[in-house]
């Protein structure tokens, strides 16, 4: 008789990397939809674009490396590191910079360490950085909202910008680009100017704003739009969370480390420190907490050692953004981070069953 | 009263697949032509024949002593000769033989003699644990440890805590569940028993929620005790592993390597005990046991009452399953069962599960992909281990790192292959490491034990050399020193030889003087 | 200038002094390499890497008259284990010092054997048993399986045999390498 003799167990549950990944981008749909919304249509193409890329050359990647096509592609990880990507960069970045980044990030970033599982580095975040460093002027050129703006580009518009840089006739790129709230706010306040005074001025209604021409950026709580975008993130990270594809450790320790030191700094000093609300709430903290530290492969393993991973990101988030030299700076964080993971695997295990500690 | 329960990290939740088994009462098995008895089925050294081939044995006789202290006696299930007694294939993982008895029976099952105990009370508690070791009662649970050593403290520990586990938590298996359904005055008796054994004070019988018949039947037969608490646990898998039960139970670990015993707590299986019963109050061994026959390979699945040694394919066809046409067949549960070689491998005393996969119907083989790090394994261990890292030391052969990091706690209970989304075998990582380790282990000391007598005989050697050479360097000192005293004893003869020369001559000269002399004397007259 | 000269100097002697005082008073005596390399490796004594016994290889070894991928017995976790603690790059096996094979054990053919004691001499271990016209035989439990008893018995009267799998020293096998499944 013929029988199989596998070990036990013989029956596995229903987890699949493919369920995880998936679950990654139902969960990111509710944030991607309110920058969308605020932000216009780049972001939609900007995705598209970094997807394509990333599924051809991970293709590629595996041909050339001999390995099984299938199983890979199909689990979904190229297809998260490649949404991520897309939405750290600015939604009009031309064409070119969003499939180099993507490039990097798949094929240096990941295959060149060995593939799925084998990165010390979080890929998005590595392309991310090149990118920064290399074309700093496309990653620098942000867009401000739309229903604030008298200038910006419809979908044909966008696509269009986005593969030929042709904008349309009555449009210069100064006027369609702005700084972000949370680069303006730095801007200022590395200026002298207070919060009160940077937000009495840009803070103003739309009235008052047309009449000086600058965009009020901040909203009610963090950079305006941004809120929105921010809060669709947190849905989606607690979404995760209750389904249990991410862990509570990280998104906790990384909001509540940088929410404790920004207080601590707010409180000491709050005419030249932003509320720590706002920091939560402006730029790509709670994508940063909730999905992009969170990436398995690249976070500490043991649940201590998350705490400590996570408190680490927060610290260094709020560090480089008021003293460093980038006004957001969960890529540089989070790779920092993972510079340190093997040392808090080391010394952050957990008390073992049976054990007195 | 509800007790209160504490939790243990992780555990899964697989489907329990627990009603297929549960329609049927339980049956009686068919008496097999044959029984294989394997002489190693429990914990400790294997039992030694006592019968040779030809022997007719009735039912409940011993055929196999107890080999040692922690050891098992074993007997004939029923009554018959036996047909041979040598190596034959057992079920074990690796699909090797070892020693067994075969039986062929008679089809009469004719008992031998029964000793009933009237009232086990009088009986002091070694005399008790002592029938229970000649009924050959190991753990039925699954792990087969002799169950009068289990029952023994020793001199200075109290028990506190009797548990009845009567958990199961692993899907499929039902025996236990529905002898407690059916018997469970039996369990209750048992428990008796080995609570006077242990002197134990207090009695808890855990059932998981998700059996409320045997949860009525026990906790109606147990009424009468005051000292008997059923409690109810949440389901959950791996609940039943007595370590984790125990902290469910009472909040205190076990501590690691060590035993519960050294907590005042020990745990019986609720079969184990139904089996103490059998011995003492019927005065039977342990013959036979429920065996819970699932899965997709049979198409009436049910529990069967099965005599120790009956082959697996005999139940499976009593179960309206074809053996020729199954893909997979486990003893034991899907999270920790072993997967059988063949078919027709007898069941032994730790049998609790027979899961038979028809070979259309098998589950479909999920890829492996590499270990994506995401801490599901590390979040399901009970043991709270590191599951991720210790397989990624033993892929790397670190395998002291992952001795370090505590393999040797591993209860293999399958909860982080089963939440693995990668798919990874991890368990059979593990089970290969401690092997492995144990097999460094002892090579290395062959090869310090080789190493010292190597240089043992070095030394001999070197010592023997050294004796020879100061022996001959002495004999020819000692031939040096004869050679010397005969030169000496020459020159003294030789010496002594000139003497007398000298002093012949002298005569002679006198005598010649002397003669002369005279010549002249005569010459003159 | 000088000054710069001058610190420097006396912090260079000062150092000296001391790294020459360490060097003297933490001397570590013997040659922990040897021990270190002899314990890695497995203790057979057959001579197969060429030395005659383990000892001398560890020392060769050490002393760099060796390559760490001469010893047939020890197989490649013995060269992976030496590459580790000499820090260098793993080899394959020298084909010219033999080929990693199974374990085995010398057993002794009573009915051919003639007592000549050949065998226990040649025996690196001591491991045989016997006396001159008595009957020989191996301690299984010290065979470590050289094979230097066969070429000196004079009627060829000593097998090798493949130490069999029995359930105690059965292990359960290392899952395979997802690569030569499906992925990775």
């Amino acid at each position: 008789m013929d029988l199989h003799t596998t070990t036990s167990p013989h029956n596995t549950g229903p987890n699949s990397v493919t369920l995880l990944m998936l679950r990654v981008i139902i969960a990111l749909i509710p944030g991607i939809a309110a920058y969308i919304w605020f932000f216009g249509w780049g972001l939609a193409i900007n995705i598209s674009i970094a997807i394509t890329t990333a599924l051809l050359s991970e293709a590629l990647v595996l041909k050339w490396r001999q390995r099984p096509i299938k199983p890979f592609l199909s689990d979904g990880s190229a297809v998260v590191t490649a949404t991520l990507l897309a939405l750290a960069i600015p939604p009009l970045a031309p064409w070119w910079v969003t499939v180099i980044g993507t490039l990097f990030a798949i094929v240096i970033a990941k295959h060149l360490y060995g593939g799925l599982g084998f990165n010390p580095f979080n890929p998005a975040m590595i392309g991310y950085v090149m990118l920064l460093i290399s074309f700093p002027r496309e990653m620098t050129s942000w867009i401000p909202l739309i229903s604030l703006s008298d200038i910006s580009l419809n979908f044909k518009e966008s696509l269009v910008y986005i593969f030929t840089q042709q904008l349309p006739p009555s449009v210069t790129l100064d006027a369609l680009t702005e700084a972000t709230p949370l680069d303006t706010l730095k801007t200022h306040l590395n200026m002298g100017n207070t919060v009160a005074e940077v937000r009495a001025q840009l803070g103003l209604d739309e009235e008052t704003s047309r009449l000086l021409s600058v965009t009020p950026i901040f909203g009610d709580v963090g950079g305006k739009g941004w809120e929105w975008i921010n809060g669709g993130f947190l849905l989606g990270g607690l979404w995760l969370i209750y389904k249990k594809v991410i862990g509570w450790q990280i998104p906790l320790a990384v909001i509540g480390s940088l929410s404790t030191i920004a207080l601590l700094f707010f409180l000491f000093d709050n005419d030249h420190n932003a509320s720590p609300l706002f920091h939560l709430f402006s730029g790509a903290i709670i994508l940063g907490a909730f999905f992009i530290a969170t990436d398995p492969v690249t976070a500490a393993a043991s649940p201590r050692g998350r705490l400590v991973y996570g408190a680490g990101i927060g610290v260094l988030i709020y560090v480089i953004r008021s003293w460093g030299g980038y006004p957001d700076s969960i890529a540089f964080a989070v790779l920092l981070m993972n510079m340190v993971v093997p040392i808090i695997d080391h010394y952050f295990k957990p008390r073992v069953f049976g054990h007195r500690n | 009263m509800s007790r209160r329960l504490w939790r243990f990290n992780g555990g899964v939740h697989p489907s329990q697949h627990k009603y297929e088994s549960t329609r049927n009462a339980i049956g009686q098995a068919l008496l097999p032509k044959q029984l294989t008895l394997p002489l190693h089925q429990h914990i400790g050294e294997p039992a030694e024949p006592l019968v040779q081939v030809g022997d007719h044995v009735l039912k409940g006789q011993q055929i196999a002593r107890a080999n040692g202290y922690v050891s098992a006696p074993i007997h004939a299930p029923s009554s018959g000769t036996i047909a041979a007694i040598g190596e034959y294939p057992i079920p074990h993982p690796s699909g090797l033989s070892a020693d067994c008895i075969i039986i062929d029976t008679d089809g009469e099952d004719r008992w031998g003699e029964r000793l009933a105990i009237a009232d086990y009370k009088e009986l002091s508690p070694s005399a008790l644990r002592n029938l229970i070791r000649e009924a050959g009662i190991v753990g039925l649970g699954g792990a087969g440890f002799p169950s009068y050593i289990k029952l023994n403290p020793g001199h200075d520990k109290v028990i506190k805590t009797l548990i009845l586990n009567g958990v199961e938590c692993e899907p499929y298996i039902t025996c236990d569940d529905m002898l407690m359904r059916e018997r469970p005055e039996q369990v209750i008796a048992g428990l008796n028993v080995a609570r006077h054994a242990l002197q134990a004070e207090q009695c808890i019988i855990a059932i998981e929620n998700n059996k409320p018949e045997a949860w009525d039947a026990i906790n109606a037969a147990a009424q009468d005790y005051d000292y008997i608490e059923v409690v109810r646990v949440p389901t959950l898998y791996p609940q039943g592993s007595e370590k984790q039960l125990v902290k469910v139970l009472t909040g205190k670990e076990v501590p690691s390597n060590g035993l519960s015993l050294q907590i005042g707590v020990v745990s019986i299986n609720v079969g184990t005990s139904a089996a103490i019963y059998r011995a003492i109050f019927e005065g039977e061994p342990l013959l036979s046991r429920i065996i819970t026959v699932s899965g997709s390979g049979v198409d009436t699945a049910r529990n069967l009452e099965t005599l120790i040694g009956t082959a697996m394919d005999e139940l499976v066809r009593q179960c309206d399953g074809d053996p020729e046409q199954l893909g997979k067949l486990i003893m034991g549960g899907p999270m920790m069962g072993f997967a059988m070689h063949r078919t027709d491998l007898p069941v032994i005393k730790t049998t609790n599960c027979i899961l038979s996969h028809h070979r259309e119907q098998m589950p479909k083989q999920k890829p492996v992909l590499p270990c994506i790090r995401c801490g599901a394994c590390m979040d399901a261990c009970p043991v709270e281990l590191l599951p991720q890292q210790l397989y990624w030391f033993t892929r790397s052969d670190e395998l002291d790192k992952a001795q370090d990091h505590d393999l040797f706690d591993c209860i293999e209970c399958g909860c982080c292959s089963y939440v693995c989304p990668s798919n990874i075998p991890l368990v059979q990582y593990y089970r290969y490491a401690k092997g492995e380790i144990w097999i460094r282990e002892r090579e290395r000391e062959k090869a310090e034990q080789a190493r010292k007598r190597f240089e043992f005989r070095q030394d001999r050697i070197e010592r023997r050399k050294a004796e020879h050479g100061a022996r001959r360097k002495q004999k020819q000192d000692g031939s040096k020193k004869r050679d010397d005293k005969r030169a000496e004893i020459q020159a003294a003869v030789e010496r002594a030889q000139q003497r007398r020369d000298q002093a012949m001559q002298q005569a002679g000269q006198r005598q010649t003087e002397r003669k002369q002399g005279d010549d002249k004397d005569n010459t003159l007259q | 200038m000088l000054s710069a000269i001058l610190s420097l100097s006396l912090l260079a002697l000062g150092l000296g002094l001391l790294l020459g005082f360490a060097a003297i008073r933490f001397k570590v005596e013997g040659d922990p390499l040897v021990d270190k390399i002899d314990a890695l490796l497995p203790q057979t004594q057959c001579g197969q890497c060429s030395y005659p016994g383990c000892r001398p290889y560890a020392t060769a070894i050490a002393n760099d008259e060796a390559d760490i991928n001469q010893c047939p017995p020890g197989g490649e976790a013995t060269i992976h284990a030496l590459a580790d603690l000499l820090d260098r790059d793993p080899k394959p096996l020298n084909p010219e010092n033999g080929e990693v094979k199974e374990k085995m054990l010398a057993v002794i053919d009573e009915q051919t054997c003639i007592g000549c004691t050949l065998c226990i001499q040649a025996c690196p271990v001591d491991a045989i048993l016997g006396a001159a016209k008595q009957m020989h035989t191996v301690i299984a439990d010290e065979c470590t399986g050289c094979e230097l008893c066969l070429p000196p018995c004079p009627v060829d009267c000593i097998d090798m045999v493949v130490i069999g799998q029995d359930i105690l020293t059965w292990k359960w096998p290392a899952p395979p390498e997802p690569s030569e499944e499906t992925a990775s």
